[in-house]
């Protein structure tokens, strides 16, 4: 169900793409066309309340780099067992490629905020909607002044990067308390190519070579599962919380587009009590 | 009387439009047949032409090596003329020094030349890759009218370590840098005259770009400073003459760059506290500082994160 969502709402946009290029202006702030052809392919006639007060979402005014755009959504109430956030999907409305990721959570991560980067292809209404664990959805939006990042230059050195290819690092919090919410950010190495660039030897579009999914876990708990594409940047960076309370390890695995699959294992020592 | 006033006045603009279009490139000699152009220190817009970066050519005894040329078929059909006014001899050569579109977007205008296209082995998949976006821009950057005719031209020959070209009594050497600037960087070196072409290896006065590699650039400029140049061609800026002190000041901006983004790491900092804090003591020492230097964060955080 969740894959055909993500592929009906690319083939709407890859139509937005080909007459794209037609268009003499950029999406102003207000412009909700692109959001009501998207909002009933991901969610259906659900009723979306306002976000404020439960997330927020940090964003660039302007981008200094449509390519590389760091962005935050941000829980404002804590993930409790019985009230949490348990998904988080990120819209970029003017992208080819509009839902940009959905992040699975549960109580366990403390707290539901995420941050990551993400490639922005026009000036374009940023959308972070929350599913909280009584279903009900909230929103909130920001308008950011970006444009080319999904069809941006390849990467800076791409044969460092291929040589790279399928590296992770966990970057752990100095410390780490039992029973209380770290930060932790998981960096994968990888091009995520958009397979929006065209190869002049070729003549044919270089093929999409992007993360579709990365799963973490915790001593086999689900600490956060990512569905993904294009419109992550570079070398996929997420951070997130999770609440150990005990020492263990992270797993990580993660599937491209080409059906490669990536794993890491990441140990870390709680320390004992405060 | 005033008739004849606004008549002349009108064939007096025609005949500076005119002018500007049939004028060749302002170029200087900066050694015995070696010619420069000096871009505006500027971000491309239509206004400037996006004339922005430093070009020009070597003469030989049997022909002319060019070193870039522009950002448009317009400037480097501009270039050709300069070469012209100069010189007869046959252009053999059309280096491009690296993929950004200020020092490639002219070559469409020397393919009817009969030249050998040069570049780094690793130019033709820059080329690829961004050649499309950069076309893409261009009606934007330096106006509908200079964009056309515009196209990417893949080298046919590649360096990869270094080659000589001769130039009939006169050998250039080229030689290909592990990424820095970019990942495709080339440089020139005239004995004969000890010239240095260090394209975009080298910015002077205006904030160097970071669109290859932070670490790979400053280990590169130990190679740059080790070569006897009396002096040397920026992509940007005035020629400099003293050497190796011409590069200190970038020395100390991509050093100050490496040292603030690791610490902002090592304390857990976030690419956004980053981009806000660092580089802000360079703030003053550089032209478009405010344009590039968040950029450029952005660029080392995410390679030096993998550190």
């Amino acid at each position: 169900m969740r894959s055909r969502s993500f592929l009906a709402v690319a083939a709407v946009a890859l139509w937005g793409v080909v007459t794209g290029p037609s268009r003499a202006y950029a999406a102003e702030a207000d412009d909700l066309s692109r959001w009501t052809d998207i909002r009933p392919m991901v969610f259906g006639g659900a009723a979306i309340a306002d976000g404020a007060g439960i997330i927020a979402l940090d964003t660039p005014v302007r981008a200094e780099d449509a390519a590389i755009v760091p962005i935050t959504i941000q829980a404002l109430v804590p993930q409790n067992p019985d009230r949490y956030i348990a998904k988080l999907s990120l819209i970029i409305d003017e992208n080819p490629s509009p839902l940009v990721a959905v992040f699975h959570l549960s109580p366990l991560n403390g707290s539901a905020t995420i941050s990551t980067r993400v490639r922005v292809n026009d000036y374009t209404n940023i959308r972070a909607v929350a599913e909280l664990s009584d279903g009900k959805l909230v929103m909130v939006s920001r308008y950011v002044k970006a444009a080319g990042g999904c069809s941006a230059p390849a990467g800076k050195d791409m044969q460092a990067a291929m040589a790279r290819l399928g590296k992770m690092k966990m970057i752990l919090p100095e410390k780490i308390l039992p029973g209380q919410p770290a930060v932790y950010q998981l960096l994968l190495s990888h091009p995520n190519n958009s397979g929006l660039q065209f190869d002049q030897m070729t003549r044919n579009y270089i093929p999409a070579h992007y993360v579709k999914s990365i799963q973490v876990t915790f001593d086999g708990k689900p600490v956060l599962m990512v569905e993904s594409n294009i419109s992550i940047s570079e070398d996929p960076s997420f951070h997130f919380s999770w609440m150990a309370d005990r020492s263990g390890s992270f797993e990580v695995k993660a599937v491209d587009s080409q059906e490669k699959v990536f794993t890491g294992a990441f140990p870390v020592t709680v320390s004992s009590g405060s | 009387m005033r008739l004849p006033m606004a008549l002349f006045i009108m064939i007096w603009s025609i005949m500076l439009t005119l002018d500007a279009r049939a004028q060749p490139m302002s170029i200087e000699q900066i050694a015995p047949g070696i010619y420069l152009h000096s871009g505006k220190q500027e971000d491309a817009f239509p206004y400037n032409r996006g004339d922005i970066a430093n070009l020009g050519f070597i003469v030989g005894k049997s022909g002319v090596a060019v070193i870039d040329t522009g950002g448009s078929p317009f400037l480097g059909d501009q270039l050709k003329q300069a070469i012209r006014s100069v010189t007869d001899l046959p252009i053999k050569y059309v280096i491009n020094t690296h993929v950004h579109p200020d020092h490639i977007l002219g070559d469409s205008a020397f393919t009817d030349q009969d030249a050998v296209f040069v570049g780094s082995a690793r130019l033709p998949g820059a080329m690829q890759g961004r050649g499309p976006f950069y076309l893409n821009r261009l009606p934007q950057n330096v106006g509908p009218d200079d964009a056309k005719g515009a196209a990417i031209v893949l080298p046919t020959q590649v360096v990869d370590g270094e080659t000589s070209l001769d130039l009939g009594d006169r050998t250039i050497v080229l030689k290909s840098w592990p990424t820095a600037h970019t990942d495709n960087d080339l440089t020139v070196w005239d004995p004969a005259t000890k010239t240095l072409w260090a394209s975009d290896l080298l910015f002077v006065n205006r904030i160097p770009v970071l669109d290859g590699n932070l670490s790979g650039w400053l280990s590169d400029l130990d190679g740059l400073a080790a070569i006897p140049a009396s002096q040397v061609v920026p992509g940007h800026g005035p020629l400099v003459t003293e050497w190796p002190a011409g590069l200190a000041d970038q020395r100390r901006y991509l050093t100050i760059l490496r040292d603030e983004v690791r610490a902002v790491i090592a304390r857990h900092g976030t690419m956004e506290q980053a981009m806000d804090g660092v580089g802000q003591g360079e703030k003053g020492k550089w032209l478009l500082f405010g344009l590039y230097n968040r950029r450029n964060v952005s660029a080392a955080f995410a390679e030096l994160e993998w550190e």
